[in-house]
């Protein structure tokens, strides 16, 4: 059983390129140090993001997910940002619903100008997946008893 | 037709006509003034000057005492008063844990809720659905309608239609058959609470507002706010000594001038209880013709 | 079959002093599909690029993976070596290992694994990278300048100056905007009409140049190099081909009574008019909501006293649809008016004015042929009280922002009146000086050394009327906040620069963003001052922000820049990072169900309806089709896709997810 202060979590960040990885170049050029577990994907932008793949990653071994755009009125393509916005308050709801723990998935604004604010969120969100510990909840989920759910709910 | 009604300290004292006058008003409209029972201090601008909590607190004592004792209503109309009652409504309905915090000072639960009304829209309500009848004398005369500070602002609290110019009590007066003057100082500042420790300065503020009346021909001053009549009526000795002039024109509370176009005689409005004598207000009213 | 080629950089020691790369370039070499890999210390010089083509030709790379600084430093560096060495630019991608990783973290086991995931990670996408050819777009070379102010004027003549074909279109009867209501500007103190008017002749003289007046845009479509504009030209009722300017008309129209807009309503004008006497076009148009004959059928004088008979009750508006290259949003600006500020007397006291009715009196051709007087009773007032910043920089007021140009035009008003009547009395009321230009502070200098005008620190609370004068009540807080009271003759309020009351309708005309106050919004604050989000509609002037004539001038000579680079070539090369609906066989044709959710998404419309036809015309399938023209790249529509028949070029769905798999190193 791996010790809480061993584990070393696997962190994916999902980011757009006008801001958050641009804001992540800054806290390069300032030297800020942070957690090195996070790796970062990039996008042209947040609403570019298909959150399909958040579910991929989980599926393969990430432990905790970001995901980090343009402030809202910010975005590079005026309002990619608001779709993402959306999408995930929807997508959340759904993972909520099928018992799926939302609290691995940070949703954040870091602008181009925000190197610390990157740093900081960085080394936040890995504190956090290291006291929540490895991602192990796919296989807990349970797709008969859902099955039987959803049968009983469509059924009423 | 019953409306809660909160007086105030100053109602109860040194502005006592204020109460009698609008009491008689009301009475002639059938309306019934219901006081509320036990109510206390607004907390005046000692208690927002001191300790933010208890500047909210006081007040809410006040408000959640009427929603008690089953008032939808309560007509408000000193303007101090009102200020207080209606800013701590609105922290209290704008944050839920600023409405328990105070709960928990006055050990009393409520919501907070209940409608507040200025004597301007208490008027507009309640007394001239039904004043024309009673309005049997035309007050006949230029009158100056003096607002103050606090009837006018902040001015998302005293809901006035126009804020720099108001036109509220001169639309009363006209209903009384007086003739309201366009003047300057509608708005400006009396000296407020000065009236003790610095006279002198509520003599020269007081004394420009007086002036700009009497310079554009005003025969009498309209107020709906004891301190506002407190200072241009009880300070008139410092204020003609500052002006090195002889002013005399009186103050009267617009429930006082409207009672007496209403033909309530002028001692059951308390007019003999001013410093400046308004005999002659009294004696330039004249009969409306039929 | 792929061969990818992976050059790790050590920059110096910016990476390798943290990050052990000769170990993942080792580690790159056993990665599927790298079939070489090196590591160097600067990989962008001239002999790191070299090291680059040689390999692609000697090794007969596919695909190379540049392990680096940001791809937002050498991208386009790399991506031009790769074309030198023969392969697509678009099969070169970066992995940033400096500024996310080896500036970020110490020198450690995790450090050197987290850039092989990295490296690994871009190598994937390589992987699934198709090449990719910039897109052309022809482009019509005509331009559309919509205002014929001073920034319009600028723009057209600096386009049509470089041989290109340019419209103007401009609202009211005569160009010239506000610009030709000053009397004389800063801080040279010009007379603004005789450095305006000859410009306002050019632009209607100049061969390339076609002006429309009296005429509004009506519909935007189409996309950059291609627009179609339809524009409205309005009903003048005076045919300009016939009419001399000869003036009779406008001497015998009997509606005198109609506020004059020039002069800002401190005059009447007639219905049917010219707006000033240096007009052009010096036609008049008939105001038809104010003429006795439209509007009672009575009168009809002017069509009688016309010698040439150019007169014509009948005409209509007219529709003019034009193909439009580019196009200059030159808008311009409105002011707040008196009737803004209650405690100043709600706009009723006749002697309070605002700035551009302040101008009009100074102007010569203005109605008091430039004295300064009062306009209750035509007195020329001996105490003048000027008040900067009324309505700007007041949160209460809803205007948060400085409107640039009071501080300067308020010196300069005070200046004038001094000028023609030395024994008057100037006072600015003011909360700080903002003279930032060239001899700009030079001039308010002036106004206080030279001309007396007094300064007083501080902010008006009221003014009210007394005896036919004006008391402002004011306070001085230079002087230990001190109330100050003057009995002044007249009041000019510096009022706030607000933007057109109908420019939200025009910006949605044209698909362009706008703030909170409707000035229209620049594509980078910084560095895009010029471009909205929209290719191919530049802004210039006082419709982005408020500014003076001098910003006006270099904003406007920026934009034509841009156009005539935009112009320079007939076809225009565009980064291929666009959305594709896939298309594929019949009976298929596309897996696009057409449910157009994707175009509803689209900040640039950029996606439309596409109707498929057999050769009969008979619809098959209704499907999305992107236009590459307008298309950014964002990818919005790529997720919002459900059955995923929409894809980004450069970040595709298979490129993305080969990308999170790699990272995680799982087989792909």
């Amino acid at each position: 059983m791996q010790s809480m202060s061993d584990f070393e979590p696997k962190i994916v960040a999902f980011v757009c390129n006008w801001c958050t990885y641009a804001g992540a170049d800054l806290a390069g050029t300032s030297r800020t140090q942070y957690a090195p577990s996070v790796r970062i994907v990039r996008f042209p932008c947040t609403g570019r993001i298909d959150f399909m793949l958040l579910m991929k990653a989980f599926e393969n071994g990430a432990d905790g997910i970001i995901v980090s755009g343009c402030h809202p009125n910010d975005c590079h393509y005026t309002s990619g940002n608001f779709h993402a916005r959306r999408r995930w308050i929807v997508f959340r709801s759904l993972l909520d619903f099928i018992g799926f723990d939302t609290d691995r998935i940070t949703f954040s604004w870091v602008s181009a100008a925000e190197g610390k604010k990157w740093a900081t969120l960085v080394n936040e969100v890995t504190e956090h997946i290291q006291a929540k510990g490895p991602f192990t909840d796919l296989d807990k989920l349970d797709f008969i008893q859902l099955k039987e759910q959803y049968d009983e709910a469509i059924t009423k | 037709m019953k409306v809660g009604f909160y007086p105030g300290c100053s109602l109860e004292g040194s502005s006592k006509e204020y109460s009698q006058s609008l009491y008689a008003v009301s009475e002639k409209c059938g309306i019934t003034l219901e006081e509320i029972k036990d109510w206390s201090c607004c907390g005046a601008s000692a208690a927002h000057s001191l300790n933010h909590d208890l500047s909210i607190a006081l007040p809410a004592r006040n408000l959640a005492l009427a929603e008690k004792q089953e008032m939808t209503e309560i007509v408000i109309p000193c303007a101090a008063c009102y200020s207080r009652l209606a800013s701590s409504q609105k922290s209290l309905l704008e944050d839920q844990s600023v409405l328990k915090k105070t709960q928990g000072f006055i050990d009393m639960k409520f919501d907070g809720n209940v409608q507040l009304l200025t004597v301007f829209e208490f008027l507009q309500k309640y007394i001239f659905p039904v004043s024309d009848q009673f309005i049997v004398n035309k007050l006949n005369q230029k009158t100056a309608c003096y607002y103050g500070c606090l009837l006018a602002r902040p001015k998302d609290l005293t809901k006035l239609e126009r804020p720099e110019n108001p036109m509220e009590m001169e639309k009363v007066m006209e209903k009384a058959g007086a003739t309201p003057i366009e003047w300057a100082f509608k708005t400006e500042c009396c000296g407020a609470g000065f009236s003790m420790s610095r006279t002198d300065l509520v003599a020269k503020l007081s004394g420009k507002i007086l002036e700009d009346a009497a310079e554009r021909g005003a025969e009498s001053i309209i107020v709906a706010c004891p301190m506002c009549q407190s200072n241009l009526d009880l300070r008139r000795p410092e204020i003609k000594k500052q002006l090195k002039k002889d002013i005399n024109i009186p103050v009267l509370f617009i429930t006082q001038a409207l009672g007496l176009s209403m033909g309530i005689p002028a001692k059951d409005l308390g007019l003999n209880n001013h410093f400046v004598p308004t005999d002659k207000t009294v004696s330039c009213i004249v009969k409306k013709e039929a | 079959m792929a061969r990818i080629g992976v050059f790790i950089c050590h920059c110096g020691e910016n990476i390798s002093s943290t990050v052990d790369v000769a170990r993942v370039a080792e580690e790159a070499l056993k990665m599927p599909g790298v079939v070489y890999a090196l590591d160097y210390k600067y990989m962008c010089s001239d002999p790191g690029q070299t090291k680059i083509i040689e390999a692609i030709k000697e090794y007969k790379l596919t695909g190379i993976v540049v392990g680096a600084c940001s791809p937002r430093m050498h991208e386009a560096t790399f991506r031009k070596a790769a074309e030198k060495g023969g392969i697509n630019p678009f099969l070169c991608e970066i992995a940033n290992l400096r500024e996310h990783i080896s500036w970020v973290h110490p020198r450690s086991e995790a450090t050197t694994i987290k850039a092989i995931d990295i490296v690994r990670t871009i190598v994937n996408k390589v992987r699934q990278d198709t090449p990719l050819y910039p897109i052309k777009v022809p482009v019509t070379k005509t331009a559309l300048v919509i205002g014929g102010g001073i920034a319009g004027i600028q723009a057209a003549l600096d386009i049509a100056n470089a041989g290109h074909q340019v419209i103007m279109i401009e609202k009211s009867p005569s160009i010239g905007g506000h610009m030709s209501q000053l009397s004389e500007t800063f801080p040279t103190l010009d007379c603004s009409q005789c450095i305006l008017t000859p410009r306002m002749v050019e632009v209607a003289q100049h061969p390339n140049i076609t002006l429309h007046t009296f005429a509004e845009v009506e519909s935007v479509s189409g996309f950059v190099g291609n627009f179609d504009v339809k524009v409205r030209l309005k009903a003048r009722s005076v045919d300009l081909s016939i009419c001399t300017g000869c003036g009779a008309c406008w001497q015998k129209c009997p509606s005198k009574k109609i506020p004059d807009e020039f002069n800002a309503g401190l005059s009447f004008r007639t219905a049917i008019y010219s707006p000033f006497p240096q007009a052009v076009p010096n036609k008049p148009v008939i105001d038809r909501a104010n003429c006795t004959w439209f509007q009672k059928q009575k009168c009809g004088l002017c069509k009688k006293v016309c010698p040439v008979g150019a007169i014509n009750y009948d005409t209509e508006d007219e529709f003019i649809d034009l193909k439009i290259g580019a196009i200059v949003t030159a808008t311009g600006f409105d002011i707040k008016h008196t009737d803004f500020f209650p405690e100043y007397g709600y706009g009723e006291f006749k002697d309070v004015i605002d700035g551009l009715q302040f101008e009009r009196l100074a102007s010569a051709s203005g109605p008091t042929n430039g004295e300064i007087r009062r306009p209750s009773d035509g007195q020329i007032p001996e105490k003048i009280v000027f008040l900067a910043c009324s309505g700007s920089r007041d949160k209460a007021k809803g205007i948060e922002y400085c409107s640039k140009i009071c501080c300067m035009y308020t010196a300069k008003h005070a200046m004038l009146y001094k000028h023609k009547h030395h024994q008057g009395n100037a006072y600015i009321f003011y909360m700080d000086i903002r003279s930032s230009g060239k001899n700009y502070d030079e001039f308010v200098r002036r106004a206080v050394e030279e001309d007396d005008v007094r300064y007083i620190r501080g902010r008006v609370s009221r003014i009210y009327e007394k005896n036919g004068k004006l008391i402002v009540k004011g306070v001085d807080t230079l002087m230990n906040s001190e109330p100050v009271e003057i009995e002044a003759d007249m009041v000019v309020l510096a009022t706030a620069v607000v933007a057109n009351p109908d420019a939200e309708s025009v910006a949605q005309k044209m698909h362009i963003s706008y703030d909170k106050h409707h000035f229209f919004a620049e594509a980078h604050p910084k560095l895009k001052p010029v471009e909205t989000n929209t290719a191919g509609i530049m802004l210039a002037g006082a419709c982005q922000s408020a500014k003076d004539i001098p910003d006006a001038v270099s904003q406007a000579s920026a934009a034509a820049s841009k156009i005539i680079g935009l112009f320079s070539t007939d076809v225009m090369t565009r980064e291929p990072v666009v959305a594709v609906v896939n298309r594929s066989m019949p009976p298929m044709f596309t897996t696009c169900t057409g449910c157009l959710l994707c175009m509803e998404v689209c900040p640039y419309h950029a996606i439309e309806r596409e109707e498929i036809l057999d050769r009969a015309g008979n619809v098959l399938k209704i499907a999305a089709k992107v236009n590459a023209g307008l298309c950014q790249g964002c990818g919005t529509c790529v997720a919002f896709c459900r059955n995923k028949s929409i894809d980004l070029q450069g970040y595709t769905n298979l490129q993305m997810m080969s990308e999170v798999m790699a990272l995680l190193n799982k087989p792909f």
